[in-house]
């Protein structure tokens, strides 16, 4: 691994905040247009005790077609679910650069994520683990883990993306 | 009040309530939304009925114990020392401490418990307490607290599935369920050797609706046209003009079905049995058209032979319901745990059974249904789950009083011992309330 220079983990880390920002902001195709081709939005249902070859149940576990899927049912006007207006705002700590070299690159953020609808919120904490490749487009999300904390407790419907 | 009292008392209101709640054709709303009925039914209904518990392969070794709140008790399996299967109330005999905090543990040798350390056998004996000079001449002997672990007292396992019933109030296991518990048969015959293994984690959602809600829906078969319209229309988007026939990802060949016309569902078939159960999709479901796997199928044929096979394989039902409890499936082998937590809040719960002895895909296809099906991040879910609340709230109105059970009713419909149906009949939910309404009204039998 070749050390990195303090702009480029400035700029990997904005790529993660990027992200969480485009989901609060509800821009689900700008979104989806930060993911790599061969992408991967995982949340096991044990957490972080879950291995990453580990073949257990998961919360989410979805490729590339399942989350155009998500992103397609929530422009719906039929998607019932969403009304009233379901939102979420994701409040991260500074992402910390596990590995980067000039092909991929890790990162590890803990946050808060709050989805509210009506007059219901739900809080939900953890960290998230980015695995980013660079392709031809530039810097691309590849695989997004996130350990919820207490994942496995009974969970009312969580409708966005954590 | 004195306990005949209130059980003479719990028997002319059990009658009052089922006189005024369920209908021929349709139900109160009260059913759903008073907290007096809820009560009642934690006191009696759930008492009275065979509920589903936790399944044998949890505790494979001697000290394994696996905790449950069912219906507002606390309760624990545990397999002895000598390899049977216990249920004792998670309850201390001395100040009513759980024992067992954990979900999933193995305890060692005995119980004990954390507060004094009264200590007790696998099979819930007492076995030592501090102290014990301080006992001498009084009466802990003769009374419940000398005397153990409280255990249950109807228990019962088909094929590794561990029942169990709170109350002695209502029939025995097998009269209760009767030729329904064939749909547990027929999952469990999935594999060649016959036997399951709970694998993976189970799924929990939190549903702010009554659970009778949640469980007639699970044999509703015409919503999911207006219901999960949004799923189906994003996954053709997603999936798009590819040719008739090109081979599908697991996902969408387990969503696209959710898109079937009426006639579908209409047309798969049903049967109910006495005491609330049925199994809808008695010819065909959604989950009919999953990739065949013919060195399985050859398998099965050699371990059970031609004719059971196909009867094995063939049986892919949408929904089994053991009632109230329990919603299993064949193909996938998934199963749904439904558990009243208060008027309006069900805990849901959805697990994956490994096949020992069948290929690994049929893992993988029941736990990507569990996930895309029954998550609480579940994309097919949210419709329902939000549909569900929407009820419960919904119900608060005044001016109709009734919610409809009329499709398919015909005046003086008899319930036959067991009776086949289209699969739009709402027979399958009348049949559900006239097993609640009977129940409701039994006496509060409990054992105090």
């Amino acid at each position: 691994m070749t050390a990195i220079d303090a702009s480029r983990e400035r700029e990997l880390a904005a790529l993660v905040a990027d992200e969480a920002m485009l989901l609060d902001a509800g821009r689900f195709d700008d979104w989806l247009a930060l993911w790599d081709a061969e992408a991967r939005y995982w949340v096991p249902l044990a957490g972080a005790a879950q291995a990453d070859d580990e073949r257990g149940q998961s919360l989410a576990d979805e490729d590339r077609m399942l989350l155009e899927l998500r992103v397609a049912r929530l422009r719906h006007p039929r998607a019932h679910s969403l009304k009233p207006r379901v939102a979420c705002q994701h409040v991260l700590q500074p992402s910390r650069v596990e590995h980067a070299d000039a092909a991929a690159a890790t990162l590890v953020t803990p946050f808060v994520y709050v989805e509210a609808q009506g007059a219901h919120e739900l809080m939900l904490t953890g960290r998230a683990r980015h695995r980013l490749v660079r392709t031809a487009g530039g810097w691309k999300i590849r695989e997004k883990r996130v350990d919820l904390l207490g994942a496995e407790r009974p969970l009312p419907a969580v409708q966005l993306f954590v | 009040m004195e306990a005949a009292a209130r059980m003479a008392d719990d028997g002319e209101r059990g009658d009052a309530m089922r006189r005024v709640l369920v209908d021929d054709d349709r139900v109160h709303r009260d059913a759903y939304v008073d907290p007096e009925v809820f009560a009642r039914e934690l006191r009696t209904f759930w008492a009275s009925t065979w509920q589903y518990l936790a399944h044998a392969s949890q505790v494979p070794n001697a000290g394994d114990v696996v905790t449950v709140e069912l219906a507002g008790r606390p309760l624990l399996l545990v397999r002895t020392g000598d390899g049977e299967l216990r249920v004792l109330f998670n309850r201390c005999a001395h100040k009513g401490t759980k024992l067992v905090d954990d979900e999933r543990v193995n305890v060692g040798r005995h119980f004990r418990c954390p507060y004094h350390a009264w200590t007790y056998a696998l099979d819930g004996t007492p076995l030592g307490v501090p102290l014990r000079e301080g006992y001498d001449g009084t009466r802990l002997a003769s009374c419940s607290s000398g005397g153990g672990l409280a255990p249950l007292r109807h228990v019962a396992v088909h094929r590794d599935f561990v029942f169990v019933k709170l109350g002695d109030a209502g029939p025995g296991f097998a009269e209760y369920f009767g030729d329904a518990l064939g749909a547990l048969d027929l999952l469990a015959d999935r594999s060649p050797v016959g036997t399951l293994e709970v694998a993976g984690g189970v799924l929990r959602t939190i549903v702010r609706a009554n659970w009778k809600i949640y469980l007639e829906n699970i044999n509703d078969t015409v919503h999911p046209m207006a219901t999960h319209e949004s799923a189906v229309a994003a996954a053709r988007t997603v999936w798009g003009d590819r040719p008739e026939g090109a081979e599908k990802p697991m996902a969408m060949e387990q969503i696209l079905p959710f898109g079937a016309p009426y006639d579908f569902f209409d047309q798969m078939g049903a049967r109910v049995y006495p005491n609330g159960h049925s199994v809808l999709g008695t010819k065909h479901s959604i989950h009919s058209g999953y990739g065949r796997l013919p060195e399985y199928e050859a398998a099965m044929r050699a371990a059970y032979g031609e004719a059971r096979a196909a009867e094995i394989l063939e049986h892919a039902p949408q929904n089994a319901v053991l009632y109230p409890s329990v919603a299993v499936k064949g193909s996938p082998q998934s199963m749904r745990v439904i558990r009243p937590l208060a008027v309006d809040r069900t805990l849901v719960e959805a697990w994956s059974f490994r096949a020992v002895g069948a290929p690994d895909v049929l893992l993988e296809r029941t736990q990507t249904y569990n996930r895309l099906v029954f998550s609480p991040m579940s994309i097919v879910a949210h419709d329902d789950l939000h549909l569900f609340e929407s009820i419960q709230q919904g119900l608060a109105a005044e001016g109709n009083p009734w919610i409809s059970l009329h499709r398919g009713h015909r005046s003086g419909e008899e319930l036959q011992p067991v009776q086949d149906v289209n699969g739009t009949n709402e027979l399958l939910m009348r049949n559900q309330f006239r097993a609640w309404a009977h129940i409701l009204a039994l006496g509060d039998e409990v054992r105090a």
